[in-house]
């Protein structure tokens, strides 16, 4: 399987980012579908055998029981339509089961997706819903946030490695300014570094813009066979590698606050699934639901060594102009963060850069992606390679 | 002999609210767990025995949260933060009796206890431990 396609995105839908008044999760995520049938006018709904999709709370609409409803409200009756819950990774996971229904031989054509409405709620109500992603009888019962979660990371690794808070505004900086150019992004607003670090401590050494956003969004890819994709679209996108890990589910636990042993081991699965290296990618989404995420994901994909992650942002390697641009959607952190479909809207960042259609944010010549989808605080994490066919 | 108690997280707590830091070591593997675990997860042994841990540590991570949970946000801004202890367990908690700016990492804290009795028809209610500096 070594470098071979796994399967082909043949189209790709992405609702608006923000705060959608007056929708429904359901109704916004007829919105990311209806837009990945106008893409592909030669895919017929009818054509999509199973649907998976990512979701992680049913507190915010009072509404589990996702698979079907989605599949309800998008005209995919009567397939089965299944929902999948790994925190933040939810539809990080639903595409790697969508792959492995396509790879099973029981499917040519399924939909994999994921949704969160959360703006409907109070910041204090989301932030609970949100800790529920922690161990409970240990962290959530002494206090800690999850904002705090990865605060206990950031300052570890900033005692470690010497990194700094201008390091992780620098994070902030850099993908306020690409959701500036992304007409769906949450926040289309620059930041400047002053502001960032000057912005209200929400768990020291975390700021508000260290802080990814409470936001509603939905997001869709179809999946086939490879032999199958230019039947369907002149331009498909291939995924040649996938991993998925877990680790603790409480972070006081593990080894080490300044890594996640999970986006570790599903990195390396990727990479050698797809037989690339991580000096082979051109382009990453990764998960910056804090800065330090942002940082901590650099070293655990192997773009830099661990501990370099500050530098390798503060010498604007991972820009638009760097030399591996990351985040080029604006990231969790300005595009908005809809944790159940925050996975497969990583994936078509990646889709449109590699099919030359991000239009002010197209890395030029991008051949191959990346997506790092964590759950959490780290106890799942999926990767996902990406190559233009 | 008495009969060992449950290896529960509401046994765990129970000891807190009667001041005591215990794990539950697996007599086979030898292997300690705070909180203990109801099977071993290295060699899957139901086999445990309790065993009383020192409760003083040194701090290896933390923060002040200033946006707090709903029934923690009288006490904001607080800090919080890991500790290792003997054997190389850990556990977060609470950190009280130190101005904010004083918390070095590395630095010694005991672990206090809050001791109110356990009613268990709130579960999962528990007394909380803290960290005071030693």
């Amino acid at each position: 399987m070594k470098g071979k396609p796994l399967v082909s995105i043949i189209s790709a839908g992405l609702s608006k980012f923000g705060k959608l008044e007056g929708l429904y999760g359901r109704e916004i995520f007829a919105e990311a579908v209806k837009e990945a049938f106008d893409r592909c006018p030669n895919l017929n709904p009818k054509d999509i055998q199973a649907l998976f999709v990512g979701h992680m709370g049913e507190s915010y609409e009072h509404q589990g029981h996702t698979g079907a409803t989605l599949a309800d409200w998008t005209g995919l009756l009567h397939i089965p339509a299944t929902r999948t819950e790994t925190a933040c990774a939810s539809s990080g996971a639903a595409l790697r089961i969508g792959i492995f229904s396509i790879l099973s031989g029981l499917y040519d054509v399924v939909m994999v997706g994921g949704v969160e409405k959360m703006t409907n709620r109070t910041t204090p109500e989301v932030t609970e819903f949100l800790a529920m992603a922690s161990d409970f009888p240990f962290e959530q019962w002494h206090g800690i946030t999850f904002p705090g979660l990865y605060a206990l990371m950031a300052t570890a690794h900033m005692h470690k490695y010497g990194t700094t808070e201008e390091q992780l505004a620098m994070v902030a900086v850099k993908n306020h300014h690409n959701g500036f150019l992304n007409p769906k992004a949450h926040m289309q607003k620059e930041v400047t570094l002053e502001k960032a670090l000057s912005s209200r401590v929400i768990a020291w050494p975390l700021k508000l813009y260290d802080c990814s956003l409470i936001t509603d969004g939905a997001s869709c890819l179809v999946l086939t066979k490879p032999e199958l994709a230019k039947k369907y679209t002149d331009t498909p996108v291939q995924i040649i590698g996938t991993g998925q890990a877990s680790d603790s589910i409480g972070i006081y636990e593990r080894e080490s606050f300044t890594s996640l042993i999970a986006a570790k081991l599903a990195a390396k699965q990727a990479y050698q699934m797809a037989d690339v290296t991580p000096k082979d990618i051109d382009v990453a989404e990764v998960h910056d639901c804090f800065t330090i995420a942002e940082i901590i994901a650099y070293e655990d994909l192997g773009f830099c060594k661990p501990g370099e992650g500050g530098r390798l942002i503060e010498n604007g390697e991972t820009t638009l102009e760097g030399s591996l641009p990351v985040n080029t959607s604006g990231g969790l952190k300005a595009k908005g963060h809809p944790v159940g479909a925050t996975g497969t809207a990583q994936a078509y960042e990646i889709y449109l850069q590699l099919t030359g259609q991000a239009e002010k944010r197209q890395v030029e010549n991008a051949e191959i992606g990346l997506t790092h989808n964590v759950g959490g605080s780290g106890a799942t994490a999926a990767v996902h390679i990406f190559r233009r066919e | 002999m008495s009969e060992e108690k449950p290896f529960t997280i509401e046994q765990f707590y129970k000891y807190i609210s009667q001041g005591k830091l215990m794990g539950g070591k697996c007599k086979k593997c030898g292997t300690i767990y705070l909180p203990p675990r109801p099977v071993c997860t290295k060699c899957h042994s139901k086999d445990f025995e309790w065993i009383e841990i020192q409760p003083k540590g040194k701090l290896l991570t933390y923060t002040i949260i200033h946006v707090a949970p709903v029934q923690f946000q009288s006490m904001a801004p607080y800090a919080v933060g890991i500790i290792q202890l003997e054997n190389g367990l850990k556990i977060p908690g609470i950190i009280k009796n130190v101005e904010h700016d004083k918390i070095k990492i590395g630095m010694e804290l005991k672990v206090v206890f809050e001791k109110t009795p356990v009613n268990v028809s709130q579960w999962p209610q528990w007394p909380r431990y803290y960290f005071k500096p030693a």
